[in-house]
């Protein structure tokens, strides 16, 4: 076990996966001689030369595009979006080039799209946004949301060997947020299964990515107060882990969902839905969203801090659920 | 021509893409090339191709092809002369009018009617339709409807044979319309900028569905385009076969060189409507007279004859064949199942 970042996390696994099989190579916008925007690829070029390490153009279309087509070929290229704002100008090649082509010609896309995206970061309305629910409402695509370093690493690994186009979601805020244990050699983490990270009896807190460091503090508040939580990482936001999310709400009874992005369309409400359909009969109040207001990501510290859900916010809402 | 009909006053510069009628290739040392075998194999498949398109109209007009369908008419010396400057291992990213194209790198009459019936035996199996299909394991990218978005593709698959020392290269085909777009752009600069072997061949048929050649460029000629990303680009009549099989050799040499991709830009005219719902009532009259002598088909079979390349035996068998092969190929799609319902929702992601 190493203590890693998550941003090392990433490097690592990329980097192994490089080392076990010639066909994994990285492509994008200032990630070989500079070593990324991010620095998640410093030292690939001299290690990998520049075939596999390849500086491209600032051209978001061409850059996954060309990633599809590796692809096709059975090369397996992780093509890195500088952040994940600039996938609009590739979301032709996302939805409908990539997210179809299996559904299409039965043959394999293996294709991973690295996506720093979120907040926290002074970054503003396009370098900070959300948007992984418009790839989770797309059929084909893979979505994955690392909260931790360890996830960061095996989620990765995972994409990488997937079959499928995978939106792999890094959160930048968490990139040096604190050092974790992470495995060493080769680690999976499953596509497709969330893991419980606290236990309680009182609410199921339903998060991902950065927000889910918040229900955790959140949570270790309430049960200084006698609350007790369950905490579910989901991990993977396409396809979600439907049984944790329905197993943890029986037992509870009561849901709390937390997350980054924009309440309206977002995964809070697609998981409401599972829970509301699916969990009906075990519910002893209502299904509640915590989620960023329906406006831009701002630029300003307290505006942003007014547009994300708070520690405090997520405490308030676990005890008004819990007194249910 | 009638320019009046086509540039609106205060729109674009007129009469900057005024085509001529051309004359027969000038090309002949790309016939010399050929051995008269392989001259009698363009002119199969470039008939094929019309036999083909041919009995999907009628199909079309019986209500019994689903949505729309779209033809090559015209376009067949492009699709064919290109097609065949490929060596066996090369790799193909086509669109809607080189139906030719997919045929000779693998895909059977049959399969092509199975497609433009929705059934299972298309190469997409009813997933899609008309002439929305590939296969990967035959080298054939499937387009999807955006023109332009094939094009970063194709690049991606001339840099992956790069990356594996590979001699493979990838033609890839497009209209004047998709030269308008970003993903045009942006993959003919990748391609570039990477030296990477792709053919790109302008189908410039002068209109994208209704829209002609001045609302998609103020260049003086699309050929120009190539200068401006550093790549040699050529053009050529693409109502004469061995022109473009010439002009196609030529690019496939140099990218197998490791020279990078060339711009051809094929001068057609698109003779029927943008599919069949599209009567092209936009199109002047006078355009379509001043080509309907150029058939592209026609014209070759002439020049074939005039070689002596071409018997009345051999026309005749030819025709027998194709004529066979078309109702053999529908008979095995009229044969091949419907879809089932019950999988729709199956395959939509490929397994371990």
């Amino acid at each position: 076990m190493a203590q890693l970042t998550y941003l090392e996390a990433i490097r690592d696994g990329l980097r192994a996966e490089m080392r076990r099989d010639p066909r994994v190579f990285v492509l994008g916008e200032d990630i070989g001689v500079y070593g990324g925007a991010f620095k998640i690829t410093d030292g690939f070029l001299d290690e990998f030369g520049p075939w596999r390490v390849i500086d491209a153009p600032l051209a978001e279309t061409a850059n996954v595009g060309a990633g599809i087509g590796a692809a096709v070929m059975g090369m397996r290229p992780v093509v890195e979006l500088q952040f994940a704002d600039f996938v609009t100008d590739a979301f032709t090649q996302v939805v409908n080039m990539a997210a179809k082509y299996h559904w299409r010609t039965r043959a394999p896309l293996p294709l991973v799209l690295r996506m720093p995206y979120g907040g926290d970061i002074k970054g503003g309305p396009f370098h900070s946004q959300c948007m992984e629910a418009w790839f989770a409402h797309t059929p084909g695509l893979k979505v994955v949301a690392p909260a931790f370093a360890e996830d960061a690493k095996g989620l990765l690994v995972a994409a990488i060997r997937d079959p499928n186009p995978v939106m792999y979601f890094e959160h930048k805020h968490l990139y040096r947020f604190r050092r974790e244990e992470v495995p060493d050699g080769d680690y999976v983490t499953p596509i497709g299964r969330a893991r419980l990270v606290r236990e309680g009896a009182a609410v199921s807190v339903i998060s991902y990515g950065w927000m889910l460091h918040k229900c955790v503090e959140a949570a270790e508040l309430t049960a200084a107060q006698g609350i007790e939580t369950d905490v579910l990482d989901l991990r993977t936001l396409a396809p979600l882990d439907r049984d944790a999310i329905l197993e943890s709400v029986r037992k509870t009874g009561k849901a709390l969902i937390v997350h980054e992005a924009s309440r309206t369309g977002g995964i809070g409400g697609e998981i409401a839905a599972l829970i509301a359909e699916e969990a009906f009969d075990s519910l002893d109040g209502p299904v509640v969203r915590l989620a960023s207001e329906d406006a831009p990501v701002p630029h300003n510290t307290a505006l942003e801090a007014a547009f994300q859900p708070t520690v405090a916010e997520i405490a308030d809402a676990i005890r008004r659920l819990a007194a249910y | 021509m009638a320019k009046s009909t086509r540039t609106p006053a205060g729109g674009p510069a007129a009469g900057q893409h005024e085509i001529k009628a051309g004359r027969p290739s000038q090309n002949e040392e790309g016939a010399g090339r050929l051995a008269p075998e392989r001259l009698l194999e363009l002119l199969y498949y470039m008939r094929l191709q019309r036999a083909v398109e041919d009995r999907g109209v009628k199909l079309y007009y019986q209500g019994r092809i689903p949505g729309a369908y779209f033809t090559g008419w015209g376009h067949e010396a492009i699709a064919v002369g290109a097609t065949a400057s490929l060596g066996p291992d090369d790799l193909l990213a086509p669109m809607h009018r080189d139906l030719a194209a997919y045929i000779m790198r693998g895909i059977t009459v049959g399969e092509v009617f199975a497609q433009f019936l929705d059934r299972e035996g298309g190469p997409t199996r009813g997933r899609d339709g008309n002439i929305h299909m590939g296969d990967p394991r035959r080298g054939i990218l499937p387009f999807i409807s955006h023109m332009g978005a094939s094009v970063p593709v194709a690049a991606g698959m001339a840099l992956a044979c790069r990356q594996r020392g590979e001699s493979r290269v990838v033609l890839t085909f497009f209209g004047d319309g998709a030269t308008s777009t970003g993903a045009w752009h942006e993959g003919v600069n990748f391609a570039a900028v990477f030296r990477l072997p792709v053919i790109l061949v302008l189908e410039n048929n002068q209109y994208a569905y209704s829209t002609p050649l001045d609302r998609q460029t103020a260049a003086r000629s699309f050929v120009d385009k190539a200068a401006g990303y550093g790549i040699p680009g050529v053009a050529v009549d693409g109502n004469d076969v061995l022109a473009v099989y010439g002009a196609a050799k030529d690019a496939v040499d140099r990218a197998r060189d490791g020279v990078g991709p060339t711009l051809i830009e094929c001068r057609t005219m698109r003779v029927r409507g943008h599919s069949e719902a599209d009567k092209s009532s936009y199109v002047p009259k006078a355009l379509l007279d001043e080509w309907a002598g150029r058939d592209p088909i026609a014209m070759f079979e002439q020049r074939l004859r005039d070689d002596g390349v071409l018997s009345d035996r051999e026309d005749d068998a030819m025709r027998a064949r194709i004529a066979q092969e078309v109702e053999d190929g529908l008979a095995w799609a009229e044969a091949s199942p419907e879809p089932d319902p019950s999988t729709v929702a199956q395959g939509v992601y490929a397994e371990e």
